[in-house]
């Protein structure tokens, strides 16, 4: 499976992949994204975005969350290939 | 004397994420017998009850509130970590700790879990909304889970009452015989060597800090080394704190040295321990690709359809609250109003009668007139958390509240703050970041609150002209819209200012679980309902019930026994020359000036030409600054002050339609104009929507924000804004030409 140059988790579309390869910037408040699993190497499926385009929902270790675009844009992603 | 009988009963805590059913759990624990105080000193609910085991024995139960951590980042978690680490001194650690699981997403529950079972506290896993799990096809071993952490493990689908019989079982063989040896589940073998070797450094500094927790010490250095912002109550103190703080910072630059990254050290290794673990117990036999839950979310999500319906929730609700809860408020105060008719043919005239009769059943009514609004608005609430789609109406609304510097959960208080401030502000409790839930909190009042509505109502009817505007619209519908517009316009525009000032920045990210839909369990939609109102009834009541008997007093003293002769004279006087009809309506007249010149010369009626001068300027006279003053009772006041000040019959069908026609007559002694002109009836209006005069929502928001300084300074930036806005409107309106 080719990897695709890297993208933060807000750039990816409604139904595709990513693998978590690490996060832009030192914020305290990455902590917390960090405890709720989104740790490097996790997979994530982006579900939807809210209606008004902002904030998405995510699929990670079996459970949905929504989270702003704003701190998505702080997650390094690899794309996996395919879509959902 | 309370501690030691405390003390002879064994105590568990349960422990969890947000959203697990933790609630259920503890109630199907003590069924009705609990009670909720404060932490001492924070503003973190304590919610504490009693159970019996199967041996008979009873047991508290402490519910501690929800937590992602044993990092603190909340106020809420800091009080979880410190409890189980034996460091709140009002709260002893528990005996044996229950964590709540949800058993559909396990994972990320076990990261608590985890560093629960690592403080050495005995354990029991709850594996809660079991039948949910099994239903999306997720199969959890539980023996396989318990031999891998050393800890029993159970079952439960809490709002069936299913597995609290086991559950209760396993509490009463694990207090009988605690297993105090290591659990099984160790995260050490996840962690890299130098890790661990550097970790000792820290270890030995805090050891002596926690003698009677010493397995917990190797978690609590992980944490220290994780806590950027040194918030930990480890870093305080000159000394030791200092110690422990240079000490951390040569570890962090160590593990840098060495290519470990200490900013996520800790998530990456326990959730690698976690999958490892999972691995062996969870297995998912059947992978739906389009369920039940993600078919609904395409609609009540959708571009289109998703916003639709949300407005056609909203449209529900306020049509609940506005008008179908007319019909049994109308009945209530009626009722109300006949015990004060019965209760004044019972006692004999004097003091005790006028206490009760227009203290205390007027006190009991003004509280209990809300309950049916409080009772639906709760109901609402209660049938969206339960089914899920709370979430989404958060998902949904995010954005547009992001642009006023709130967040998407700040929704729910501000449209419960329509009905009434107390429990909108109750609801702010949702909110874990302090910035955004004080925000919450500071704007929530200016929403406009039901007991303003009777104001608007009836100042639009006497002074608003009935005209329509463009054929269809008509101005006095148009100018309620405006006043609900200016309320939502103020509100949105303080928040976004204060966000942006002495509220800026955040500590938490903005993230929220959505949890898949699920039909209501309607036990519980009435049982949260019911507990919401109960607390209602509790804060708000007794602070409105007190209030109106303090009105009383201020209006009915001091008396005045010289006016009471002559009037008692002059009812003798017309009874010998008059009779039939003449008579009463005499004697009627007598009675309205006898109520009249009694509330000018009482204290409410002194502080009424008391704050006059400031009034004046915004077009107020003294009379309506005595409604002012009755307003911080309840709003409504203000109508039936108006009613007696204008010689109206304050009871029944009559008054609304009496004052009416009294205030459109009414003129100034002094220059002989108009006293009421439609400006100074929009004046009054706008004062209304802005002012804070509540003494429930003071009280309210001290407990909430556990600060004097915050309560003080949302009257005084409430007050300042509706001086100044009703300033504007009144002499602008001068300005232009009108009276």
């Amino acid at each position: 499976m080719p990897e695709i140059a890297p993208v933060t988790l807000d750039q990816l579309k409604a139904g595709e992949r990513g693998i978590i390869r690490g996060y832009y910037g030192e914020e305290d408040l990455h902590y917390r994204l960090k405890e709720l699993g989104l740790v490097t190497g996790t997979q994530i499926l982006v579900k939807r975005f809210a209606p008004l385009g902002d904030p998405m929902e995510i699929v990670l270790r079996g459970y949905s969350l929504s989270i702003r675009k704003q701190d998505a844009s702080k997650i390094l992603m690899s794309q996996e290939a395919g879509t959902l | 004397m309370k501690n030691t009988i405390e003390k002879k009963n064994k105590e568990i805590a349960l422990v969890g994420n947000p959203n697990t059913g933790k609630t259920t759990i503890f109630n199907a624990l003590t069924g009705l017998h609990h009670s909720t105080a404060n932490y001492p000193g924070v503003t973190v609910e304590k919610k504490t009850g009693r159970t019996r085991l199967p041996g008979g024995e009873e047991i508290s139960v402490l519910d501690l509130p929800g937590a992602y951590s044993l990092l603190p980042r909340s106020l809420d978690e800091e009080v979880v970590h410190d409890v189980l680490l034996g460091k709140r001194g009002d709260t002893p650690p528990p005996d044996l700790v229950l964590v709540i699981l949800d058993a559909n997403s396990l994972v990320r529950n076990l990261y608590l879990a985890t560093q629960v079972l690592e403080t050495g506290i005995p354990v029991i896993l709850v594996l809660n909304m079991w039948d949910m799990a099994q239903k999306s096809g997720t199969t959890i071993n539980l023996e396989k889970l318990s031999e891998l952490t050393g800890v029993p493990c159970v079952a439960t689908v809490g709002m069936e009452r299913e597995g609290i019989v086991k559950l209760q079982q396993t509490i009463a063989l694990l207090l009988a015989d605690p297993v105090t040896g290591p659990t099984r589940f160790s995260l050490e073998p996840f962690l890299p060597d130098r890790l661990k070797t550097e970790l000792d450094k820290i270890v030995v500094l805090i050891e002596g800090r926690l003698e009677d927790r010493p397995k917990a010490v190797f978690g609590e250095a992980l944490r220290l080394l994780s806590d950027r912002l040194f918030r930990s109550l480890f870093f305080e103190g000159m000394k030791t704190g200092d110690l422990l703080r240079t000490e951390v910072l040569s570890v962090r630059s160590s593990l840098k040295e060495n290519g470990i990254d200490w900013t996520s050290v800790e998530p990456e290794c326990r959730y690698r321990a976690i999958d490892h673990l999972c691995g062996q117990v969870v297995r998912r036999t059947s992978h739906k690709v389009l369920t039940f839950s993600d078919r609904l979310d395409k609609i009540l999500t959708h571009r289109v359809w998703g916003i639709l319906f949300f407005i056609g929730i909203m449209g529900i609700i306020f049509q609940s609250i506005f008008s179908w809860a007319q019909v049994p408020m109308d009945l209530l105060s009626r009722t109300i109003e006949k015990l004060g008719d019965l209760a004044q043919g019972w006692l004999p005239a004097g003091a005790l009668q006028s206490l009760v009769v227009d203290g205390i059943i007027a006190g009991v009514g003004n509280v209990i007139v809300f309950l049916p609004q409080i009772f639906l608005l709760f109901f609402f609430i209660a049938l969206f958390e339960d089914t899920g789609y709370m979430a989404r109406a958060v998902f949904v609304l995010d954005k547009l509240m992001k642009k006023v510097g709130l967040n998407g959960k700040a929704f729910l208080p501000l449209l419960s703050s329509f009905a009434c401030t107390v429990p909108g502000i109750l609801a702010t409790r949702t909110i874990e970041d302090r910035n955004d839930r004080l925000a919450t909190i500071l704007v929530a009042p200016l929403m406009s609150c039901s007991a303003r509505l009777p104001i608007y109502t009836l100042l639009i009817a006497a002074f608003i002209p009935n005209l329509h505007v463009f054929h269809i619209l008509h101005l006095q519908g148009l100018t309620l819209l405006g006043l609900y517009l200016l309320s939502i316009g103020a509100g949105l525009g303080v928040a976004a200012l204060f966000r942006k000032t002495f509220l800026k920045g955040n500590r938490m990210p903005f993230v929220f679980e959505l949890p898949p839909y699920r039909i209501p369990h309607l036990k519980t939609v009435f049982g949260t309902m019911w507990d919401r109102a109960k607390e209602f009834i509790t804060r708000a009541g007794s602070i409105i019930f007190l209030l109106s008997i303090v009105l009383w007093f201020l209006v009915s003293y001091p008396k005045d026994p010289a006016a009471q002769g002559r009037f008692m004279a002059e009812r003798q006087q017309v009874a010998v020359t008059l009779t039939g009809e003449a008579l009463q309506e005499r004697l009627g007249v007598i009675e309205h000036e006898q109520k009249d010149l009694q509330l000018r010369s009482s204290f409410a009626g002194s502080l009424g030409k008391a704050i006059e001068p400031a009034i004046r300027p915004l077009g107020f006279n003294w009379e309506i600054g005595i409604g002012i003053v009755a307003s911080f009772a309840a709003r409504e006041l203000l109508i039936s002050t108006l009613a007696i000040v204008h010689h109206v019959e304050t009871h029944g069908e009559g008054m609304t339609a009496g004052l009416i026609q009294a205030l459109q007559k009414q003129r100034s002694p002094i220059t002989g104009k108009l006293s009421y002109t439609p400006l100074v009836a929009l004046s009054l209006m706008v004062f209304y929507v802005l002012a804070c005069q509540c003494f429930s929502t003071f009280a309210i928001v001290k407990r909430e924000t556990g600060s004097w300084g915050w309560m003080f300074f949302m009257i005084f930036y409430m007050t300042a804004l509706a001086w100044s806005a009703s300033f504007v409107v009144y002499q602008g309106g001068r300005l232009l030409g009108f009276e």
